[in-house]
């Protein structure tokens, strides 16, 4: 594997009237990659955030990002880096063009026109760059942050929250544009709670949890090793137990016999092959049912499940 | 040290923008301010007034004048212009951004120190309208009014950073900058105070100033000019230090 573009190490955040924000992360970043952090409320995501853009003074770690020590080479290191913000934060009464001409020479690049009208192009504003951005609805002032982040074409973007207090449409709209960045080659870092938002665009999901990364993996290999089927089957007459052609299953009777209910596999399709081969041994065995309810866990369910256990730990 | 000049022309240029944008509030209300204190203080009071050290008292109170509504709208606009990105959160651009102390106040310093020029020029302009005057030195004049402004947005820097409420954002200018003015000599020689209030007066540094900027503009002064210089400098000297030790702690910027 190749340099981690962004490498966190015992990074610890602790606020002066107490709470602990980040509690000792280590974490490493990819190049190209689309990292979604998810986690709850309150659980370090904007932290982490901040710490690595500047926002936020980490008590004690080392984040280092394109090989530079960010608390020594920080001007180095942030010219190649991009915040969208989770706040829609923008001075209201300039215009779009203006917002977003500054923010390309804040950065220290030269001023590049042409650059600018892309990025407004992309992002659809292109009809707006003479409004004043208050006159803008809530999805196209988000869309302005984003502009202003590209600006100075980071090649490390953190997006907290792109599509909160978004409508589904918009959601949509957002995620294609973010698939688009990590076409031209931009990785990303996204924080979430929305699930379906990680399982819909995240390459590795990374899972914080009061401060602390509770796990990282490839989002596919978590879904594999953490995703189960389930499998509801209502029969039509009740058994007084499991018969012996389907011991293998593991599934359990309930409802006063008449529910049988399966689970296994592995999130990646063995389960619902089990479940096919349950249902041709029932048949085989003679015994009838009348429905037959399939559901593959979804990064969700693993999500809750994984902070219901810390929460019974704890 | 590293100093990038994009981005503080890029900060400068923001800010002179908005001082456009709101060019109402920033351009004619001092106008209309500096044409009431001289209807009043200059044409009606002034016309039954000795002259001060020689000059005619209409022309006499033009620095003092200048030195009050300069004072209160550097500061002011300076605080609002920090404050107000740390208040809506616009201010995390700046954080994020490979930008250090010097790059920020050269580009809100430098912003507030055009500003003050273009103010102090249309209160002067203004002021001819009413009253006749001349400038005895009008390049010291120039550099004195912008090493003033440039002094009062660092103190206005400061105080933006400081407070947490816009209530605090008023309180200084309110409560102390406008009496110390007032009491500085705007309207009268501190020299003219009978004892002991004479020597009382030279405790208020704002005297200082506008003694300065009187000697530059009829060569008449209550302390020596020296003294008004690096006093001013001295002040400048002084919050530069505060910003550069708020920048390198991130007192009240950073979490």
């Amino acid at each position: 594997m190749s340099e981690p573009i962004l490498s966190i190490r015992g990074l610890t955040k602790t606020y002066a009237n107490g709470p602990r924000a980040l509690d000792n992360v280590d974490l490493d970043i990819r190049a190209g990659e689309i990292f979604a952090l998810l986690g709850p409320n309150g659980a370090g995501k904007t932290t982490l955030i901040g710490a690595v853009c500047g926002l936020v003074r980490p008590t004690g770690g080392t984040i280092t990002a394109f090989g530079h020590d960010l608390a020594r080479d920080w001007r180095a290191a942030r010219a190649r880096i991009g915040l969208v913000p989770q706040e829609l934060a923008t001075d209201m009464f300039e215009t779009v063009w203006r917002a977003v001409s500054y923010s390309q020479g804040l950065f220290g690049k030269p001023r590049n026109p042409a650059r600018i009208e892309e990025i407004l192009r992309s992002l659809s504003l292109w009809d707006k760059k003479d409004a004043q951005i208050r006159a803008l609805s809530g999805g196209m002032k988000r869309r302005v942050l984003i502009a202003k982040a590209l600006a100075h074409e980071p090649e490390l973007l953190f997006l907290d929250e792109p599509t909160a207090g978004v409508d589904v449409e918009l959601r949509k709209d957002m995620w294609e544009q973010i698939a688009a960045l990590k076409q031209r080659g931009v990785t990303i870092i996204l924080t979430t709670h929305y699930i379906e938002e990680a399982e819909e665009m995240a390459d590795r999901v990374g899972i914080i949890q009061r401060g602390r990364i509770r796990m990282v993996d490839e989002k596919r290999a978590m879904m594999e090793r953490l995703g189960t089927t389930e499998a509801v089957i209502e029969l039509a007459a009740p058994l007084a137990a499991v018969p012996e052609a389907l011991a293998g299953f593991g599934a359990v009777l309930s409802e006063g016999g008449t529910r049988l209910t399966y689970r296994g596999g592995n999130g990646q399709g063995r389960g619902r092959a089990e479940v096919a081969q349950l249902a041709q041994a029932l048949t085989r065995a003679g015994i009838g049912f009348t429905s037959l309810d399939i559901h593959d866990s979804s990064l969700e369910d693993i999500f809750v499940g994984l902070l219901g256990q810390e929460q019974e730990a704890a | 040290m590293h100093f990038s000049p994009r981005s503080a022309l890029a900060i400068y240029q923001r800010e002179m923008a908005r001082a456009f944008r709101t060019a109402f509030q920033s351009i004619l209300s001092p106008v209309l301010t500096t044409s009431l204190y001289f209807v009043v203080f200059g044409s009606v009071i002034g016309a039954r007034m000795e002259p001060v050290g020689g000059v005619p008292y209409g022309a006499f109170i033009i620095p003092g004048l200048l030195m009050l509504t300069l004072l209160g709208e550097t500061t002011s606009n300076a605080s609002f212009g920090i404050y107000m990105p740390r208040f809506t959160g616009t201010i995390y651009e700046l954080l994020s951004a490979p930008v250090g102390v010097a790059e920020t106040l050269a580009g809100f310093v430098g912003a507030a120190a055009t500003k003050g020029l273009i103010l102090a020029a249309i209160i002067l302009g203004t002021a001819r309208l009413f009253v006749d005057y001349e400038i005895a030195h009008p390049l010291l004049a120039a550099v004195y009014i912008m090493l003033v402004a440039a002094s009062f947005a660092l103190f206005g820097f400061i105080l933006g950073i400081w407070a947490d409420s816009f209530e605090k954002l008023g309180i200084i200018p309110m409560l102390i900058l406008t009496p110390l003015t007032f009491l500085g000599g705007t309207f009268y020689s501190v020299r003219d105070l009978p004892a002991p209030w004479d020597a009382i007066a030279l405790a208020n540094p704002i005297a200082f100033l506008v003694s300065g900027l009187r000697y530059s503009f009829y060569g008449v002064a209550d302390v020596p000019i020296a003294v008004s210089l690096w006093l001013t400098l001295g002040f400048l000297g002084v919050c530069t230090i505060i910003i550069a030790v708020i920048f390198r702690t991130g007192w009240r910027l950073r979490e």
